[in-house]
């Protein structure tokens, strides 16, 4: 790994998280790049547990790029690299050679901004995901598909047709089903990317009622464009701008009593 | 409001007449007209073959269909005029007839047209084995290619080399392959004239179909399923096998019924590496089920390619020529319609 653009540790800004809880992710000094060009500069942020942290900033300001370095997903893209830095669960850097990546997903979970539920029933929807965790027994898995389905508060509405096809349900269904099948596997963390851009406003709030329900029992990060659901859902919120972070504050800071001004433009609605 | 514009004055919504507007509607009359050609071209062919070879077939008296056609190897047709009557007498029949009457043919002419009696049953289960065992070698190693060349690949001056190959084979002449194949499997492997040999040649021959179409057929599954079955914590491995080959499954099998009418019908390939002009015996025949893969086959094509150019012209050799091309016709409808219906079935289920 190049470290040419590390920089010494006493001029890097400290990992902010005095006043919160345990940070359960850190990031240290990422540097992210797309090819040639930077993506992420120097991010240091500490991801509080059982908490909502929101993600927040406009377009091309690398949040989602932040989220999807948390379960590597960003793998998946060839010229994407790590220049330095690292981002550690529970003291290990998920970057390292040694991590499995698909151990990693299993305890990072992620929600997509474009609900995609696998074209195959509501029930094998979430017994996919348990199939992979070596789950096998029908009495079991029946079991943990009515809790997740519970758990994301779509039981009701769909306990009659468990076994029709998930692309029958509506935007704001398929998305609560694509949360349920992410909490039925019972990862640590989940990482939720804009989940309710799609969505019309009832199935909005909707979810981010369940958002406020999940966060006793996961830490979740959420990407949004919205910074009314950012003030709504989330207890802390982290402002990025052209690949900084900016300023990371509790929620009710960030919205109320932003300490850098670009910040206070953006919450107010000034620019992006 | 600006005085000058850049835009001409404001026209009229009404059509006027303009050449612009009529040399589009001539134009719209062109492609019509293209378009109908071809289908009376096609129309000729079909309505061509579905006469003459459907009385050849059918019949009008029960069973309606002309069984020793479709069921009896073919033969060498004897024609000969007895007390004022011409009969007509497949080889065999002809035989035991003149080893019961001996004196009675003693005088008379007979006329023999070879491959003009019986029926093409052999040529059938042939083109039959030869389609299907093509098939799954084209299909197994042309859906693990397109995997290959879809999900795991990078890209880069290699596999672009790689997918220019794949294009241009695509376009090499069928007699190539025939070529090659008789070059590679039947003298340097010594597998003879083989059904095997026949099998890896037409395979060989559509992988570029094959290959191409299941490509476009994975790169059509959305990423988001992908994505969503690796978040899940699946292998990348799991999420192909489970979460995208499933869906591709439908494409591929669309780029198969391509493939089969094309495997079903090319000659040129299997002349040098698996047609026999005439066999005795049926593939099944063997002594050891080994045998069965090193054994050549009849064919239909090949049988059509004979009966047409092999043999001296006439009315009797025409029947069978259209009979066997009626017969393939409806040979490959029938495997290309079982591809479609399976394919039907899998998009009932996974449609996405």
């Amino acid at each position: 790994m190049p470290t040419e653009t590390l920089k010494p540790a006493e001029t890097a800004t400290p990992i902010p998280r005095a006043p919160m809880p345990p940070a359960f992710v850190e990031i240290d000094r990422l540097n992210f790049f797309y090819g040639e060009k930077q993506a992420l500069y120097d991010i240091s942020l500490g991801i509080p547990e059982k908490q909502v942290t929101a993600l927040i900033g406009p377009s091309g300001c690398g949040k989602t790029t932040l989220l999807r370095c948390l379960n590597r997903m960003n793998d998946l893209v060839d010229v994407a690299r790590i220049g330095s830095g690292e981002i550690r669960i529970d003291d290990i850097n998920i970057y390292d050679p040694r991590v499995d990546v698909i151990e990693l997903r299993k305890r990072v979970g992620m929600v997509f901004q474009k609900s995609n539920p696998f074209p195959k029933s509501i029930y094998e929807n979430i017994a996919y995901g348990l199939r992979l965790h070596g789950i096998k027994q029908k009495s079991q898995l029946d079991e943990i598909v009515e809790k997740s389905l519970r758990g994301a508060a779509l039981w009701d509405e769909v306990k009659d047709r468990l076994h029709d096809s998930g692309l029958g349900l509506s935007g704001g269904q398929q998305q609560r089903l694509c949360i349920a099948r992410t909490i039925a596997v019972e990862p640590d963390v989940i990482l939720m990317d804009e989940p309710c851009s799609a969505l019309d406003p009832l199935a909005t709030a909707k979810v981010e009622d369940l958002i406020q329900e999940l966060k006793a029992r996961f830490t979740i990060v959420i990407v949004t464009h919205n910074m009314q659901q950012a003030a709504r859902v989330s207890d802390y919120t982290a402002f990025f701008y052209l690949g900084k972070l900016i300023e990371f504050q509790s929620t009710r800071d960030i919205f109320t009593n932003p300490k850098n001004p670009q910040t206070e433009a953006y919450v107010s609605g000034r620019f992006g | 409001m600006s005085e000058s514009s850049y835009f001409p004055p404001r026209r009229s919504i009404l059509r006027k007449p303009s050449w612009a507007a009529r040399l589009e509607s001539s134009f719209f009359v062109l492609l019509r007209v293209a378009t109908y050609g071809v289908l009376l071209a096609a129309a000729a062919i079909f309505i061509d073959i579905g006469w003459k070879g459907g009385r050849v077939v059918f019949q009008a008296a029960p069973p309606f269909i002309n069984v020793p056609f479709l069921t009896q190897a073919p033969e060498t047709l004897n024609v000969f005029t007895l007390d004022g009557q011409t009969v007509k007498m497949g080889d065999r029949d002809f035989r035991a007839y003149k080893a019961a009457n001996p004196e009675k043919l003693r005088d008379v002419h007979v006329s023999t047209y070879v491959y003009s009696a019986g029926g093409i049953f052999p040529n059938i289960v042939g083109t039959v084995l030869l389609v299907l065992g093509s098939m799954v070698i084209a299909l197994a190693l042309g859906v693990c290619s397109a995997v290959y060349l879809s999900e795991y690949a990078k890209d880069g001056p290699f596999i672009r080399l790689l997918r220019l190959s794949i294009a241009n084979l695509a376009g090499v002449p069928s007699i190539v392959f025939g070529l090659f194949g008789f070059g590679l499997f039947v003298v340097a492997f010594d597998w003879n004239v083989s059904l095997i040999a026949g099998w890896f040649t037409l395979a060989f021959m559509v992988l570029p179909i094959i290959i191409t179409a299941s490509e476009e057929a994975l790169r059509a599954v959305p990423k988001g399923l992908r994505e969503g079955s690796l978040a899940l914590g699946a292998t990348k491995f799991q999420t192909i096998r489970t979460n995208v080959l499933p869906y591709a499954l439908p494409g591929i099998l669309t780029s198969s019924v391509l493939a089969i009418a094309r495997v079903a019908g090319e000659t040129a390939p299997i002349m040098f590496t698996a047609a026999y002009v005439v066999r005795d015996q049926m593939p099944w025949q063997v002594e050891q089920w080994t045998d069965f893969f090193f054994q050549g086959v009849m064919a239909l094509p090949y049988h059509i390619y004979v009966v047409a150019s092999k043999i001296p012209q006439n009315d009797y050799t025409s029947d069978v020529q259209y009979g066997t091309a009626f017969v393939f016709l409806f040979t490959v409808a029938a495997i290309a319609l079982a591809a479609i219906l399976l394919r039907a079935r899998m998009r009932k289920k996974y449609r996405w």
